[in-house]
């Protein structure tokens, strides 16, 4: 889309930084602030970031849509089957405490798993629905 | 005094942003300023300690959705009528209602104070027990992640189906170009 030189070689600079601090965000959200949803949110920047420099045909190249709908599912499904597994296990749905051999641990379990879940779906939808309205509508 | 100088700068900045919103002419100029009012918002949840927040104002309020908002404008195209008209009924409605909700703000507890009433439900034993039950430094993952895992289920369905509806409007009408 940009034909412009400083653009493209800031932004190739930027995404993997883009992508590193999210994934920061991700696993530090323990400790710091932060946790699925903001993570989610910068992968799905760096995503657009892409779209808007490198046009929307190489952005589908690397991230093609029908992959997103499957990422996005897959997040659902990873967190509501998550509480499944409690629930099969013996605990309420999304009590963690039933996941490993002690609470805390399965706490610490149940939440790198559903931050996980929350993560996959927040970034594949931000960058969806970029996607969806990048193209292009003037041949319907 | 510092915070207090910082607060009423970003407080003053807030609303000049507000008015430059309401007052410029045509809609790219708007959804821009709007982004920069995002921005403004996220500078204000910082100063209220609740920067995760601030996380989602940044990257959602001043990023996606002004992306998503120039997308639009773009896939719609046009702007509006040359100069709108002022709306006599509605001003008034918005100046109404605008003037109870500032008088219902003196009815609000004080910002910060310990005993005030949100402090005083379920906030005392996230902070004393979560350390114990869930063992994670961040009691917000904690109270998001598993106290009120539930709830965070609901946004991710909310987000989702979302994309999903999206995904349909936009990508269904050319039936015979799908792979």
């Amino acid at each position: 889309m940009s034909d412009d030189l400083i653009l493209r070689v800031v932004s190739k600079f930027l995404i993997p930084v883009i992508v590193l601090f999210g994934l920061y965000v991700q696993f530090h959200g323990e400790y710091g602030p932060g946790g699925g949803f903001q993570a989610g949110v910068i992968l799905g920047s760096a995503v657009i970031l892409y779209l808007l420099v490198f046009g929307a045909d190489a952005a589908h190249a690397v991230v093609p849509t029908r992959w997103l709908r499957w990422q996005a599912a897959a997040g659902v499904l990873l967190y509501a089957g998550t509480g499944v597994a409690t629930v099969l296990l013996g605990g309420n749905f999304l009590d963690y405490d039933v996941l490993a051999n002690s609470p805390v641990a399965g706490q610490h379990l149940g939440i790198i798993l559903i931050e996980l879940g929350v993560m996959l779906t927040v970034s594949s939808t931000i960058a969806l629905l970029a996607m969806l309205f990048a193209e292009s509508p003037e041949e319907p | 005094m510092i915070e207090e100088l910082i607060d009423v700068l970003l407080l003053v900045a807030l609303l000049l942003v507000a008015l430059q919103v309401i007052g410029s002419r045509g809609l790219l100029a708007a959804i821009m300023t709007f982004g920069a009012f995002s921005l403004v918002c996220a500078g204000l949840f910082i100063t209220l300690d609740a920067v995760d927040v601030a996380f989602t104002e940044a990257a959602v309020g001043a990023g996606v959705a002004t992306l998503l908002m120039l997308a639009a404008l773009r896939r719609c195209g046009g702007e509006p009528e040359e100069s709108p008209r002022v709306h006599w009924g509605g001003l008034v409605t918005v100046l109404v209602l605008g003037g109870l909700l500032v008088w219902g703000i003196r009815d609000l507890p004080p910002v910060g104070l310990a005993d005030n009433p949100a402090h005083e439900h379920v906030a005392p034993r996230y902070l004393e027990q979560s350390g114990t039950e869930i063992g994670i430094p961040n009691v917000v993952t904690s109270v998001l992640a598993s106290y009120r895992g539930f709830d965070t289920l609901g946004e991710v369905v909310v987000i989702f189906t979302a994309g999903l509806g999206v995904w349909l409007l936009l990508s269904g009408r050319r039936p015979e170009e799908e792979e």
